[in-house]
């Protein structure tokens, strides 16, 4: 990057004195916050419930899944208020369980935290800008992300046809999220997207506005870190996507109680309609999900190996290039519904050539290492990580573009396998790799280096024994979605249900390194990565000052180019 | 000229066929035989997963083997290559530039000749997949031959019924048998080990699929509720049965056998318990399959069944008049 820590300095020791006027109290800060910086903790703390409790679900799928037949579910199906259920109420509490840890982990999970939390945190600094553009609105978006998981958690608690809770699927395919699911369950889920997709797109709004608007003198758009890079084509991403969205579960909802028929084929409707609408929000939302851990990956690598990005505009217009070609490729995600021949053989070609800036970004990465001086610090081990399982995950994702190889793997564990190692494995893992990088930062705290190297190995070794199994079932035929499965398929469930555990132990070590960074975490410095963390956050103090930039920084030529 | 063309035509002919087995003196030749059917014994290990099993199940169709061929020899070894690539470089830097290695960093950030190789080459990689891929799917979406037979699929929450038009329009309901030890999913329904011949638990079903074998068949498939997906993972097919429509695909099964599969998009609270259990006989074996229904027809095509209903059916048009035969074709 073209920006050298030394000459913010002097600034930073000016910032020191609004430390004690400018603070408001408990809950005007929390509750009223219009500061970017308060509204990125939040962010984060948010997106950690909403994982504990997705997470949760999660586990309570493994262990019903760590042997043939019906085990727990009559058990959670209680525990969300069913009196005596019936098999059938037990087994729609499976589809409550599927449906609710896919939408927690996409919109109350990986986005707020990468992009709410982590963008709203180093966006604004990385520009040198003191805020976002529209703070207010800032914390608007926040709380309509709140409020949005308040309705999501609702609807686990009122009838959903033929059981508590909406049991679509994260999709919400209709007829099923129709008049296959009477009972206000599924509106509530349907409410629980408005209200968050309205959030993200306030937020894409203000990333967009700041990133154009809010860049300090000097920072060129080709001088912006990666990281910043990688929001912006994201936040144009949410922007062009969530209308889609929001106008088909509108639909959706006007199906369900006004009468329309957009979907029902009995008043002239088509429920493949609605497929290629969710689809043509779903695919770029996957890369929403995933460009903010490209930039997240950037920034450590080019620390740690204390070299500058390895063909810098190549890996800026790699994302533009993924951002664009996703909104080209949704219906493969669709093969099995009956595309025409023409339509399936374009969308086989074209999802496959998301592999090419996909393959320049992870080769520019290892080129970022080679001739570096690598240190192995924490956040370094997960980046070089997520390398790896991002690249597991992609190639299972080229085997899955061609359209008459999907026609066997499409809706069965092998696609479950591939989009966690992309998400689970690879957005989670650049989420922890960012964690680590700064969390002293945004603390003041620094972490413990061991524990982050333990909560990397075991975490390691769970997901993997959690998710690479299940390329195994997939291709033996196992269906997603599938509370119960033939005694052919124990083995590997039961790998993954032991892998499960050895994950979530895994995050009791994280926890447990954060108790210890706020009770016995040493003061962080300014810059305590070194010579290799060159972006502006490291010109601040740890934690930063509560209004940085109010003088703006001026970036300058850096001496190479 | 019509009448000529409609004769020619071996499809329009089972048709015709149906429509006077149907509306006139009905087939009492046909009704002579009463067919005879008992289910065939599953193999172990064929047309259903293996405890433990780690690739793709044995394929029993021409296009599930071109399919497979594909994936093992082109894409399992490209994607195992790259994945490999990736992991010896990354080990390569992490042994070679650490900072022990390595204590001063280069500060190259451009190579415009790698950055252009790795743009290209993989751009290379993917058309040499591409033009297999492409070419699968061109096949998979070649249409029956006219004279195949069809056999209509529709899905409902949770059972599967097929429909045989051209052998008389008798429906056929499959519900997946019940599993010893769990709560009863189908009423009325016996238990999986029952018979002689049940295939797995959550997979076998009280009335299978039954196909002729050798042949090209049209499988049309629809929904009557929401949207749920046929599939039978040996035989490489997969299709949506989707309400208001009718989704049409080629289904081959080179030999007998019973291939098993389920329902594959989700569609309510049963999802899971809704398999599909096909079973494909020899022709003269599936022709006495169907005559064990009542209003059965043999369908009178002149290949291959070259059984003696076939040949009767053959005969059936021929006495109807003309513009009867333009009505069944219009």
């Amino acid at each position: 990057m073209a920006t050298t820590a030394d000459q913010f300095q002097g600034h930073v020791a000016d910032h020191g004195h609004d430390h004690g006027h400018d603070h408001p109290g408990f809950f005007a800060r929390w509750f009223m916050s219009t500061n970017h910086k308060d509204i990125g903790t939040m962010y984060l703390i948010f997106a950690i419930i909403a994982g504990i409790i997705g997470g949760a679900f999660s586990g309570m799928m493994r262990v019903e899944l760590a042997e043939p037949g019906i085990q727990y579910l009559d058990t959670f199906a209680r525990w969300f208020g069913a009196e005596n259920p019936d098999f059938t109420a037990t087994l729609h509490t499976w589809n409550v369980l599927i449906t609710a840890h896919g939408l927690i982990m996409v919109f109350f999970m990986v986005m707020p935290a990468i992009i709410g939390g982590f963008g709203n945190w180093f966006v604004p600094i990385m520009i040198g800008a003191p805020d976002m553009a529209f703070p207010r609105m800032n914390n608007i978006s926040f709380w309509l992300t709140v409020a949005g998981f308040v309705s999501l958690l609702c609807s686990a608690f009122v009838p959903g046809g033929t059981g508590l809770g909406a049991g679509t699927g994260w999709t919400v395919y209709a007829p099923l999220s129709t008049y296959g699911s009477p009972g206000p369950a599924v509106d509530f889920g349907i409410f629980a997207l408005h209200l968050s997709g309205a959030g993200s797109i306030m937020g894409a709004i203000n990333f967009i506005t700041t990133i154009f608007n809010m860049r300090a003198p000097g920072m060129t758009l080709h001088k912006m870190p990666l990281f910043v890079w990688s929001v912006l084509v994201t936040a144009f991403l949410l922007l062009l996507s969530l209308p889609v969205l929001a106008a088909a579960i509108t639909m959706l909802l006007t199906d369900r109680n006004f009468g329309t028929t957009f979907f029902d084929p009995a008043g002239g409707g088509d429920p493949v309609l609605y497929q290629h609408l969710f689809w043509f929000f779903g695919h770029p939302e996957v890369y929403i999900m995933i460009l903010p851990g490209f930039g997240i990956i950037s920034q450590i690598i080019s620390t740690f190996a204390k070299k500058p990005v390895f063909g810098y505009l190549g890996m800026a217009y790699a994302m533009v290039a993924i951002g664009v070609v996703g909104f080209i490729v949704w219906a493969h995600h669709m093969y099995s519904t009956g595309l025409s021949v023409n339509t399936k053989m374009y969308f086989t070609a074209a999802t496959m050539v998301i592999a090419v800036p996909t393959g320049v970004k992870i080769f520019s990465w290892i080129a970022t290492m080679w001739g570096g001086s690598m240190e192995f610090r924490s956040p370094m081990i997960w980046a070089i990580g997520f390398i790896f399982l991002f690249t597991v995950g992609g190639v299972t994702g080229v085997v899955l573009a061609n359209g008459g190889i999907d026609d066997n793997m499409h809706d069965t564990y092998y696609v479950v396998a591939h989009f966690h190692y992309v998400l689970s494995l690879g957005a989670v893992t650049a989420l922890f790799a960012g964690f680590y990088y700064w969390f002293p930062k945004m603390s003041g705290k620094m972490h413990s280096e061991f524990l982050s190297y333990v909560h990397f190995a075991v975490f390691f070794v769970g997901v993997n024994m959690i998710f690479f199994p299940m390329h195994f079932l997939g291709m033996q035929g196992m269906p997603r979605r599938y509370p119960d499965y033939p005694e052919a398929f124990t083995y590997w469930n039961h790998i993954a249900t032991i892998g499960y555990m050895v994950m979530a132990a895994s995050l009791v070590v994280w926890f447990v390194n954060i108790a210890y960074a706020f009770l016995a975490g040493r003061k962080a410095e300014d810059n305590y990565w070194g010579e290799g963390a060159t972006t502006l956050e490291w010109t601040l103090t740890s934690p930063p000052p509560f209004h940085q930039f109010e003088t703006l920084p001026v970036i300058e030529e850096a001496v190479h180019h | 000229m019509i009448s000529g063309h409609i004769a020619r035509s071996p499809r329009l002919l089972g048709k015709a066929c149906i429509f006077s087995a149907a509306g006139l003196l009905a087939a009492p030749a046909l009704a002579q035989d009463e067919g005879s059917y008992t289910p065939m014994t599953p193999t172990e290990g064929v047309g259903m997963p293996t405890p433990g099993g780690i690739g793709f199940q044995d394929q029993y169709s021409p296009l599930g083997e071109y399919a497979l061929k594909i994936h093992n020899y082109a894409l399992m070894p490209i994607i195992t290559i790259i994945t490999l690539f990736v992991l010896a470089l990354l080990i390569w830097v992490v042994v070679r530039y650490n900072r022990r290695a390595n204590p001063v960093a280069s500060k190259t950030s451009h190579n415009t000749a790698i950055e252009v190789v790795w743009t290209i080459l993989p751009v290379f990689i993917l058309l040499g997949i591409a033009v297999p891929s492409i070419d699968l799917i061109a096949k998979q979406y070649k249409p029956a031959p006219k004279e195949a037979l069809t056999i209509k699929v529709t899905g409902n929450q949770w059972f599967w019924t097929y429909g045989y038009p051209d052998n008389g329009e008798f429906e056929v309901i499959s519900n997946m048998l019940n599993i010893p030890g769990q709560p009863v999913i189908n009423n009325g329904v016996r238990e999986v080990g029952s018979e002689a011949w049940d295939g797995p638990s959550h997979l076998e079903v009280d009335n299978r699929l039954v196909v002729p074998a050798g042949e090209p068949i049209r499988l049309q498939i629809t929904a009557a509720d929401v949207i749920h997906s046929f599939a039978v993972p040996s035989l490489w097919f997969k299709l949506d049965a989707v309400p208001g429509r009718i989704n049409e695909k080629v289904l081959f099964v080179e030999k007998p056998g019973v291939y098993y599969g389920q329902c594959s998009e989700l569609c309510g609270a049963k999802h899971g318990y809704m398999p599909i259990a096909l079973e494909a006989l020899p022709r003269e074996k599936y022709n006495q399959w169907v005559l064990t229904h009542p209003g059965a027809v043999i369908d009178g095509r002149e290949e291959p069944a070259a059984t003696a209903p076939a040949g009767e059916g053959e005969t059936v048009p021929a006495d109807m008049p003309e513009d009867a035969a333009t009505e069944v074709a219009a």
